[in-house]
């Protein structure tokens, strides 16, 4: 299997007033190429910044990230992000805020058409073409991350990070924005890492799910392979015995085994 | 970055600006300088909403809205011309409401005449303290603004300049009048210049905050996208800081005009100051009351003015 993103012995120590906090240590793991990996595990647990870590957005106090077989030195358009808070720019349009990217890795080499045809393109993957001239603020908060799943697509990122994409979003636009992402993945075939903390939406989407421990110190406890057909249908699979055999074991790693201590 | 000190001093000037319209005072309070996050902080407070009816409802509902919008103001103005009107009956000097107001009627029939240097029409002294104010101020905003973006962007230009604004700020303009005069050498580039000094300050400051604060999340963005620097400014960092900016250019503008009118007193010329002090030397106490009311009204007029461009770059709440 080639690995697109190696991450070896990584551990990541913070500065703070109170003295030095170990967020991570002696991280391992390899992501392949076309594989969807879920990070997931209780608050405070270290998977945000682990996939900064990936995005380059922070560099690893110890041990080397390797992408594509070079060391990650910093973010780039390779590694295309999915904010949380979906970080549209709010004077843009949402085709300006597309375009913005698409210019970014192929105003090089590609002609003014070519650019406009390639957002439109990401536009139209995510059903949002007719809000193209909308602005940020008028339109709603899932239309928002679905402007900013386009943004990331339409970079064409040798793999793409997300955190905790849906996380602000309401439980019945959280199902639609992911159902639309099982389609824009099986679409592209991309190599996708997704930091959640909801057990179906890992389920759902990833090819593996990596549980981690509680912080500080936290590093990878369990890797769990969902071995689901794809592309999932989310009615077929509330009775699908895996699926639920899945669900079990990572409720059980995170509410047994790393049981969070009431704060 | 010094950002706790800038605030600390940025919250400082508000009061100072404050005093020049008191109408608005509640209103400055309310401007970018304070906690919030970046895009939901520009500057677009509204003065007394106008009564808007949507169509269909009831006449009655309508007149009612229309008379809480409007009878509150005018009662208030009555009751200051009714205390101003006792006063004026028992002094001999103070000339009452409808002695002002004739004056009025015949200052403002011919707003635009020339009898000599010191003998214009109050058209004439307005628009020369206008221009006056236009040119102090843009310099300033020249030299403000771009300094604003350096102290923002590099600590070490921020740790060294703050403790100079600092002790330089809280200075009255007036006093750097006599400096202006050395310098230039003539009376009418000195109060330009007094008006360059007390304008620059909440231009830096507030465009330095606006710098220091623009989102994580939006530098993250050009990270990640590994933007040139030259895009980095022209659609990251310009556009989150043009809120402050305007708050600062709205600012430096109360204070500019509240300056403008002591510069004249002093340096005499032509100006709406100047007039003021030539009429008491005249003693026409009612032109003074006139170019009281002048000056009120055009401030307010240029702050409008201001607040109205500040919302038209206002993106709307993220």
């Amino acid at each position: 299997m080639n690995a697109i993103v190696k991450v070896e012995n990584v551990g990541m120590v913070f500065e703070t007033k109170k003295g030095r906090f170990v967020a991570l240590k002696d991280v391992n793991l390899q992501i392949r190429s076309g594989e969807v990996v879920s990070l997931i595990g209780h608050s405070g647990c270290g998977k945000s910044t682990l996939l900064n870590l990936i995005a380059g957005l922070t560099l690893p106090t110890s041990g080397v990230m390797l992408c594509s077989g070079r060391e990650i030195a910093g973010p780039g358009p390779e590694r295309a992000v999915v904010f949380q808070n979906h970080s549209l720019l709010p004077w843009l349009s949402c085709f300006e805020n597309v375009y913005l990217a698409v210019e970014r890795v192929f105003g090089a080499k590609e002609g003014k058409a070519r650019l406009k045809e390639r957002t439109a393109a990401a536009l139209e993957m995510v059903h949002m073409t007719h809000a193209a001239q909308k602005m940020p603020h008028e339109i709603s908060g899932g239309m928002k991350q679905r402007i900013g799943i386009a943004r990331a697509f339409a970079m064409e990122p040798k793999i793409l990070l997300m955190d905790e994409p849906f996380g602000a979003l309401d439980a019945l636009t959280r199902a639609s924005l992911q159902d639309e992402l099982i389609g824009v993945m099986e679409k592209t075939g991309a190599t996708v890492v997704m930091v959640t903390h909801d057990v179906d939406e890992a389920v759902l989407l990833s090819d593996r799910v990596v549980m981690m421990t509680n912080g500080p110190a936290a590093t990878i406890g369990e890797i769990l392979e969902v071995k689901l057909d794809k592309p999932r249908d989310r009615l077929a699979l509330a009775h699908d015995p895996h699926f639920a055999e899945c669900r079990g074991a990572i409720l059980e790693f995170l509410y047994q085994k790393q049981m969070k201590k009431a704060a | 970055m010094n950002t706790a000190t800038l605030t600390s001093a940025l919250g400082a000037i508000v009061p100072e600006a404050a005093p020049a319209h008191p109408a608005s005072a509640a209103r400055c309070e309310a401007t970018p300088a304070k906690e919030s996050d970046m895009a939901s902080s520009t500057p677009t407070q509204t003065a007394a909403p106008a009564p808007t009816a949507e169509p269909g409802t009831p006449f009655g509902e309508r007149a009612g809205q229309f008379f809480r919008a409007v009878i509150p103001p005018c009662l208030g103005f009555a009751f200051v011309i009714g205390l101003w009107a006792l006063v004026a009956m028992s002094s001999a000097d103070f000339p009452g409401p409808a002695k002002t107001f004739d004056a009025a009627v015949t200052l403002f029939s011919d707003p635009f005449y020339r009898n000599g240097p010191n003998d214009q029409g109050i058209g004439w002294n307005i628009l020369s303290s206008l221009k006056r104010v236009a040119v102090g101020f843009g310099v300033a905003a020249l030299v403000g603004i771009p300094m604003g973006f350096i102290i923002g962007r590099f600590a070490f230009m921020n740790s060294m300049l703050e403790p100079i604004i600092s002790i330089l700020r809280p200075v009255s303009p007036l006093a750097w009048l006599p400096i202006g005069l050395m310098v230039f050498k003539a009376a009418d580039p000195a109060s330009t210049w007094t008006i360059f000094i007390c304008s620059i300050w909440p231009m830096i400051l507030n465009t330095a905050q606006g710098v220091q604060r623009v989102p994580q999340d939006y530098l993250n963005v050009a990270r990640v996208l590994n933007l040139s620097e030259f895009k980095i400014i022209t659609k990251i960092l310009l556009p989150s800081v043009l809120p402050y900016m305007l708050t600062g250019i709205r600012l430096s503008i109360g204070t500019a005009w509240l300056v403008i009118v002591a510069a004249e007193m002093l340096t005499g010329g032509v100006g709406i100051g100047f007039w003021v002090w030539d009429e008491w030397n005249n003693l026409k106490v009612e032109h003074i009351i006139i170019a009281i009311f002048v000056i009120g009204i055009v401030g307010l007029l240029l702050e409008q003015l201001l607040l109205l461009i500040a919302r038209r770059f206002s993106y709307g709440t993220n």
